[in-house]
């Protein structure tokens, strides 16, 4: 520990009131730093995101330091809610949480378990709380990351067992706060309405995580880093393209930000390799096979029919 | 000659010690999932050593990672059957095991009664040999 040397009340663990701790040791200590880092360069933009977790890994490490003095016993609540459109980043921050979570030593094993509503609510009575139990073993030790959990209450069904579900997770979020973490995630005005009627969900979250769109120069960044890692690169005509094609595919409706992009990228990756088997004869060079040009890019439908529906 | 003062049930591990605390049950049941062994919860009123096979309280759990879940199953058939013998066996799956790697009881009855030796005379003088729980005479449900 980084506790300075002055006298450590035996037994009891605590520190004496006018001992000295250091902060800067003991962030250096839990390696968060490193998880900061790498959610800075795996997520392009999402500033208020990065904020909002630099933030509750600064309120935990403090209380962390403040458990050294006994000012606070109890562990603090952790649970969270992630609120934003598909394909914002809550999965891949939700796994980034859970390893800062473990490294600041308030989970166990810092693993996380991505779940829906399928894999909580049963079929029939009495299937779901075995079901919802195993689940929530598993997730034990670690986060448990609900997608879309506004599902699991369905109003306009008064016999739903996605009731049940909720309130097997309400008694475990508040009994074994010690063992594991839950982490909401859904649609932002979804998941209002959800908190609006259970009203006991929304008190035991202690953090709401709202995540913005991308804004197209974001999506252009996310997307060069998507082909960078795959070993492929845009032309400078082929970026000009795909710079034009953002803003029009943003239009159409079922926009799913990050994930429209890597859609779109698969497809232009197919275009080039049918554009490159057509002229066989011709030898290639490894250029050749990691570019992707603008016509990868141009046909696709977006561009023929803006007002068409939501496709290529 | 009393050599089990208590009849204390002695099987699988740690049976002759003093009964485990939680702690240590955790501790246990952690190295079993690190060797990734599916870990069940059994348990029995009929301790005959060839009663192999207790009845499972739920179903073996497999792809956990922390020992707390197991720890909330345990209590609970703690708490369904206070008055029964319950064991945690953990299995090994890979081949060449295909078998329970660890055992050990985490529940007791309050009372053991023991077990008796029975005598069977057969064929002339010749006698045959064989023990007998005292707490299976009652029914089941009764024993403990």
């Amino acid at each position: 520990m980084s506790a300075s040397e002055t006298s450590e009340t035996p037994g009891a663990g605590t520190l004496s009131d006018n001992a000295r701790v250091d902060l800067e040791a003991e962030f250096q200590e839990s390696r968060i730093q490193e998880v900061l880092d790498q959610l800075d360069r795996e997520l392009v933009g999402l500033v208020p995101v990065k904020t909002r977790i630099r933030e509750i890994a600064a309120l935990l490490l403090v209380d962390r330091l403040r458990k050294q003095f006994a000012l606070t016993s109890e562990t603090p609540t952790l649970h969270m809610s992630f609120t934003g459109n598909p394909g914002t980043g809550k999965t891949t921050v939700a796994l980034r949480m859970a390893e800062i979570l473990h490294r600041l030593g308030y989970v166990r094993e810092g693993h996380l378990v991505a779940v829906t509503r399928d894999d909580l609510v049963g079929q029939y009575i009495g299937h779901t709380a075995p079901k919802t139990k195993e689940v929530i073993k598993k997730a034990m030790g670690g986060v448990l990351f609900i997608d879309e959990a506004y599902y699991l209450y369905k109003p306009e069904n008064e016999r739903d067992y996605g009731q049940e579900s909720i309130e097997i997770l309400l008694q475990i979020m508040e009994n074994n706060r010690d063992d594991l973490v839950v982490i909401l995630a859904g649609y932002k005005d979804k998941m209002d309405r959800f908190f609006a009627s259970n009203p006991g969900m929304r008190s035991r979250i202690a953090h709401h995580v709202d995540f913005p769109d991308y804004t197209p120069e974001e999506l252009m960044a996310i997307a060069k880093l998507m082909l960078a890692e795959q070993n492929y690169r845009f032309s400078p005509d082929g970026e000009r393209a795909f710079a034009e094609y953002i803003p029009l595919r943003m239009k159409l409706g079922h926009f799913a930000n990050a994930r429209s992009i890597r859609n779109a990228l698969d497809r232009a990756r197919l275009r080039q390799a049918n554009r490159l088997f057509a002229v066989r004869k011709k030898q290639l060079s490894k250029v050749d096979l990691m570019t992707l040009e603008a016509e990868d890019i141009v046909v696709s439908r977006v561009f023929q029919d803006e007002a068409g529906p939501a496709g290529n | 000659m009393m050599t089990n003062p208590g009849n204390r049930l002695t099987q699988g591990q740690f049976s002759f010690l003093p009964d485990l605390t939680d702690q240590q049950i955790t501790s246990q049941i952690k190295y079993a999932l690190n060797n990734n062994w599916a870990i069940g919860v059994e348990y029995t009123d009929d301790p005959h050593p060839r009663n192999t096979y207790w009845e499972m309280f739920g179903m073996p759990m497999f792809d956990l990672k922390d020992p707390a879940g197991i720890l909330m199953e345990i209590n609970n058939c703690r708490k369904t059957f206070p008055n029964h013998y319950i064991r945690v066996t953990a299995f090994d799956s890979s081949r060449g095991w295909e078998t329970p790697r660890m055992s050990f009881i985490v529940n007791r009855p309050k009372k053991e009664p023991g077990f008796g030796l029975v005598r069977q005379e057969v064929d002339g003088r010749r006698i045959h040999y064989t023990i007998h729980s005292y707490a299976t005479d009652k029914p089941e449900t009764e024993r403990y």
